[in-house]
């Protein structure tokens, strides 16, 4: 019998009700008893000195609470906001880890580094406020892109960090790699950028902090991907305050991808301030704000090699990249192209030696961290990109040289030269059957109508693997984690057979009262509208690592299934107890405990209740109640993967990109809920198609300015811009997760972006275009298609 | 938003009386560049005076041989009127193609017009259609109105009433968008008259210019090929980080090919 809210079901969003009604909670809907509002003085300067904030105007102001500095925040004792993950370079010395103030501490080192805070009765005043405090800079030069800040003579941003170079690291058998080449029979080359993007998540960040001096207790409201993580980090390292006396709530998140997974500066700050007036604060970020303080994505340069043999095999892989960290570390930055980006070098493919180095540089740009795929993307664009250079330079087809160099089912699973370890996958099966779908074979004639109009078409392929399910423990803190990233999860049964879920991850738009209630309800056979799902409140949920990196389910949901499987075996010592069996006799199916062969039976409910009236309980053996917690900490990465293929018009005469057609076939293992997935796979593949077309984060290389400092600027992907997308998964389960899932948050970012590019780059290879760099803005496509042409109008 | 004084008078006189006895006040229609600017606090003024409530200024007519517009129509207005359809439907499909419907259901021809923003659709189509530009003080032609970027020959304190537009034999209007503000990077709007054919662009320069040489091929023949691989010089056009001058310069030539292949199908 199959359970119509269990896992496969294809069920609308039980928590669309409330957001689609508008009666979301969200941190800005928040009103505290004397509240007050708070606005940060930020820096316009890209690099500068700060001699003096002079606040005696904005002081002066009726209402006006206070006007706080770094110097308050040092006098107070406050830390520097810690970084997540430490990193080793070649040398085998950690990281440089310069300090992190919460508020400028003599220098500010971005267009948007907070100098000091306004608190005042009102909004309005608070603003008033702040733009009269008088701030004395001493403009610097300023390093603003990677290979500006590298150069020898380029302004440092830390006295003590030569070069501005964070760390040089890296990963893979050099000397193997070297020896490849040394006897390789074709080298390909590629050098790229892959540009830096700003996330805007639809709700800005926000915050509100309040302390109640009669408990001693702190309480920050504050839009996380992680509050448990933000009360560690900022009750332990930065304001010293005791865990039990700090709650941290995230309520409704309207978006996060990556932007609210890390400990901000402004978080800490009001939480100090909250403390220091003795009346609760609340900052809403507003648009422009977000765009100078949110941390951005990506920024990479990089230049990259493969080794082939004469019959397109792959013999080796050499790459080479610097990476923007902006001004300071953000809370996983370093994390994010190393860890994150050269074990997913190998893709698909059977490449047997890699060799990656990584230099993170600070600049004068504002920090970089993980943002939806968080260093896969990249190392998928890389490969993909070359992949497809490769077989243009062997003329062969680009079809040809994956399979040729495609893991092959069996191989599963497979050690990879990096680290990884692929425990199951099918990258043939996938592309075969994306092949298939897009009708590769039929865009010859597709090409030849659209020439017929006039217009350039493109057909494009990325094959991809990912790893997500962060993560083991183990390999993480071996890796560099300062802690663990294993998920909890609280099945509560109440007396009614009603079941309340405590879990550690954070829904932020990923419908998790949905697909963990599903689970739920395959596990116990109750139906999901008796299943609520809490979250995001550290004073309600046991500790939790929160959501990011496709983790929720394949780590948080493997949690909540072991503490049901809990339940279960809970429920089968009562119902022995109460039918007079042993506890081997007792099965539970389809919501019902029956003693094997008999037709003595005891329903969820009837069990769930005697729990809480255990009359006759032999006490010693059988506690009373209903309330089981599991936590989980997986013993390998997952690695979803799969097959994209897009296909592409180019304006001639303007540019203009049009995605015509969008194939995507997805590995993510076992779906929970199919509509759900192709929500995730909508949303992702999207937002990759914004890098790939339109999305770029441009800073002014002599002023570090931010250029696209807007949505008048920062062109967002629009609905307009993407065809009806067809979606299908083609799974092979986890071989060890509990559900067989794999994730599938940001498979849709990492397989687009290339599949993309190369599609244009196929459309202009009849120009001799070999690449091209994202976002293929048409001035960008113009421009060299004009370059091209000039040659052959010459001749 | 800084805090200002809001006034709405019900007749031109009043609006007139208020904006000279009312120091650093300005007028708003629909609000759509004035209040964006207002809220990122880039610009305060004491006093807004709104033309919403006056009587009148939202009419528009149409005879064979004129289109009257008033100040006040919306853009979705423009964009519906059977008057326009019927007499200068290159002019509905324009103003159906400016921002999105919010912008379009508050902004107004004469806010476009008085704010002169140089990537904006209609001063394309009054500059090429030779339309007049009446106030409560005087009327004048497009061709001495643009005066150059967010500048226009209107005094302070004068009222845009109506705009009167000659109706052509033909018109179209083809616009390349940004891809993130969707405003014209490049927009060109061509009018073929009895006496000759009009070219205007808007979004390549600091402002809406005509462009005499086009306007020279099509007047011997309106034909995409009359002004094939036709350009304008890059010098002095806008550059920013998702056009460069010369890219603009290449675009005014492809979309005044496609303005009068627009003008030819309607």
């Amino acid at each position: 019998m199959a359970n119509p809210t269990g896992i496969g079901a294809a069920i609308l969003r039980k928590e669309d009700r409330r957001f689609i009604t508008g009666r979301g909670n969200y941190v800005a809907d928040l009103k505290r008893p004397g509240m007050t509002m708070g606005v940060f003085v930020r820096s316009p300067h890209a690099h500068a000195m700060v001699r003096g904030v002079d606040a005696t105007a904005a002081l002066a102001m009726p209402g006006v609470l206070a006007v706080l500095t770094g110097a308050d925040l040092a006098a107070d004792g406050v830390g520097g906001l810690p970084v997540g993950w430490g990193i080793t370079g070649k040398d085998g010395l950690p990281m440089k880890e310069p300090p992190h103030p919460a508020l400028a501490d003599g220098k500010v080192r971005y267009v948007g580094d907070a100098v000091a805070f306004v608190v005042a009765e009102t909004l309005e005043l608070a603003r008033q406020a702040a733009e009269s405090v008088v701030v004395d800079y001493d403009v610097l030069p300023a390093a603003v892109g990677v290979l500006d800040a590298v150069r020898p003579d380029a302004p440092l941003l830390f006295d003590d960090v030569p070069g501005n170079l964070c760390c040089d690291w890296d990963m893979g058998d050099r000397a193997a790699v070297d020896a490849a080449f040394a006897g390789a029979a074709h080298v390909a080359r590629i050098s790229l950028t892959n540009n830096r993007l700003i996330g805007n998540p639809m709700e800005p960040r926000a915050a509100v902090a309040e302390y109640e001096s009669s408990t001693d207790r702190t309480t920050l409201w504050t839009t996380s991907q992680f509050p448990h993580v933000v009360r560690l980090l900022m009750g332990n390292f930065v304001l010293k305050i005791p865990q039990h006396k700090l709650r941290v709530v995230a309520p409704d998140v309207g978006g996060g991808f990556g932007v609210k997974q890390f400990h901000y500066a402004e978080e800490a700050v009001l939480t100090w301030a909250a403390r220091r007036i003795g009346r609760p604060i609340k900052w809403v970020c507003d648009r422009s704000e977000g765009f100078i303080s949110d941390a951005h994505g990506r920024d990479h340069v990089t230049e990259a090699e493969m080794a082939l043999d004469e019959t397109g095999k792959f013999l080796a892989l050499r790459v080479s990249t610097l990476a923007n960290m902006g001004g300071y570390l953000s809370t996983f930055g370093p994390n994010i192209p190393t860890n994150l980006y050269a074990p997913l070098l190998a893709g698909v493919y059977t490449t047997p030696a890699i060799y990656c180095e990584v230099k993170c540089v600070f600049t004068n740009t504002v920090p970089v961290d993980a943002y939806r795929g968080a260093g896969r993307p990249e190392a998928t664009f890389l490969v993909e990109r070359l992949v497809d250079i490769c077989a243009a330079e062997l003329g062969m087809d680009r079809i040809a040289i994956r399979r040729r160099n495609m893991i092959p089912k069996e191989a599963y699973p497979y050690q990879t030269p990096m680290v990884v370890e692929y425990d199951s996958g099918d990258p043939v099966g996938c592309m075969d059957r994306a092949l298939e779908v897009a009708d590769w074979a039929g865009f010859a004639a597709r090409k030849q109508e659209s020439a017929r109009r006039g217009r350039y078409r493109g057909i494009g392929i990325s094959t991809y693997v990912e790893a997500c399910g962060l993560a083991p423990s183990r390999l993480a803190i071996r890796m560099g984690a300062r802690g663990g990233l294993y998920e909890s999860a609280t099945v509560r049964v109440h007396p009614t057979g009603d079941v309340t879920v405590l879990i550690g991850t954070h829904s932020h738009g990923q419908g998790h009262e949905t697909t963990f209630a599903q689970i739920v309800s395959e596990k116990l056979g109750v139906p999901v509208e008796r299943i609520d799902i809490v979250f995001g409140d550290t004073d309600k949920v046991q500790f939790g690592m929160g959501t990011y990196g496709s983790r929720s389910l394949v780590v948080g949901g493997s949690a909540l299934s072991k503490a049901a499987d809990k339940i279960i075996l809970k429920g089968r010592k009562i119902a022995a107890h109460q039918l007079e069996a042993g506890l081997d006799d007792v099965v539970f199916e389809n919501g019902v405990f029956s003693v094997v062969g008999t037709d003595r039976r005891r329903s969820f409910d009837e069990i769930s209740l005697s729990a809480y009236v255990p009359a006759d309980f032999p006490l010693e053996a059988l506690e009373p109640g209903l309330e089981e917690q599991a936590y989980y900490d997986p013993v390998n990465f997952s690695y979803p993967g799969g097959a994209h293929i897009a296909e592409v018009e180019v304006d001639r005469e303007t540019g203009s990109v049009e995605l015509v057609a969008y194939t995507a076939v997805d590995d993510v293992g076992t779906v929970i809920n199919p509509i759900i997935v192709a929500g995730q796979l909508h949303g992702g593949i999207t937002q990759g198609v914004g890098q790939a077309l339109c999305e770029s984060a441009v800073y002014d290389e002599g002023s570090g300015q931010l250029l696209s400092g807007s949505f008048m600027d920062y062109c967002m992907p629009r609905a307009d811009m993407m065809p009806r997308m067809e979606i299908q998964t083609h799974s092979t389960p986890c071989a060890h997760t509990d559900l067989g899932t794999k994730g599938c948050g940001e498979v849709g970012t990492i397989g687009s972006p290339a599949a993309v590019t190369n599609a244009i780059v196929d459309a202009l290879s009849e120009l001799g275009i070999a690449h091209i760099d994202m976002p293929a803005s048409p001035n960008r496509i113009w421009r060299i298609m004009q370059n091209a042409r000039l040659p052959h109008a010459a001749e | 938003m800084k805090p200002f004084a809001y006034h709405r008078p019900t007749d031109l006189a009043q609006a007139a009386a208020l904006l000279a006895s009312t120091p650093d006040a300005a007028i708003i229609g629909g609000g759509m560049s004035l209040l964006p600017v207002l809220k990122l606090r880039l610009a305060e003024h004491a006093a807004l005076v709104d033309l919403g409530r006056i009587d009148g200024l939202r009419n528009i007519t149409a005879g064979n041989a004129e289109l009257s517009i008033g100040a006040g129509a919306r853009h979705a207005e423009v964009a519906a009127s059977p008057e326009v359809a019927r007499t200068i439907p290159a002019l509905a499909a324009l103003a159906g193609g400016i921002g999105d419907p919010h912008v379009r259901n508050r902004g107004t021809l004469g806010g476009v017009l008085a704010n002169s923003d140089p990537a904006a659709d209609y001063p394309a189509a009054v500059l090429a259609l030779g339309a007049s530009i009446h106030t409560n003080r005087r009327s004048l032609l497009a061709d001495t109105f643009f005066r150059g970027l967010f500048t226009t020959a209107l005094e302070p304190g004068e009222i845009i009433t109506r705009v009167t537009f000659p109706v052509p034999l033909a018109a179209g209007y083809a616009k390349f968008r940004s891809p993130a503000s969707r405003f014209a990077i490049v927009g060109v709007f061509v009018a073929r008259f009895a006496e000759g054919v009009r070219v205007a662009a808007t979004g390549a320069g600091p402002c809406v210019f005509r462009v005499r040489h086009m306007e020279e091929a099509l007047t011997g023949s309106f034909t995409g090929q009359a002004i094939a691989g036709m350009t304008v010089a890059a010098d002095g056009l806008n550059g920013d980080i998702h056009a460069e001058p010369s890219y603009r310069a290449h675009l005014v030539g492809v979309m005044a090919r496609r303005a009068v292949a627009a003008a030819l199908a309607a």
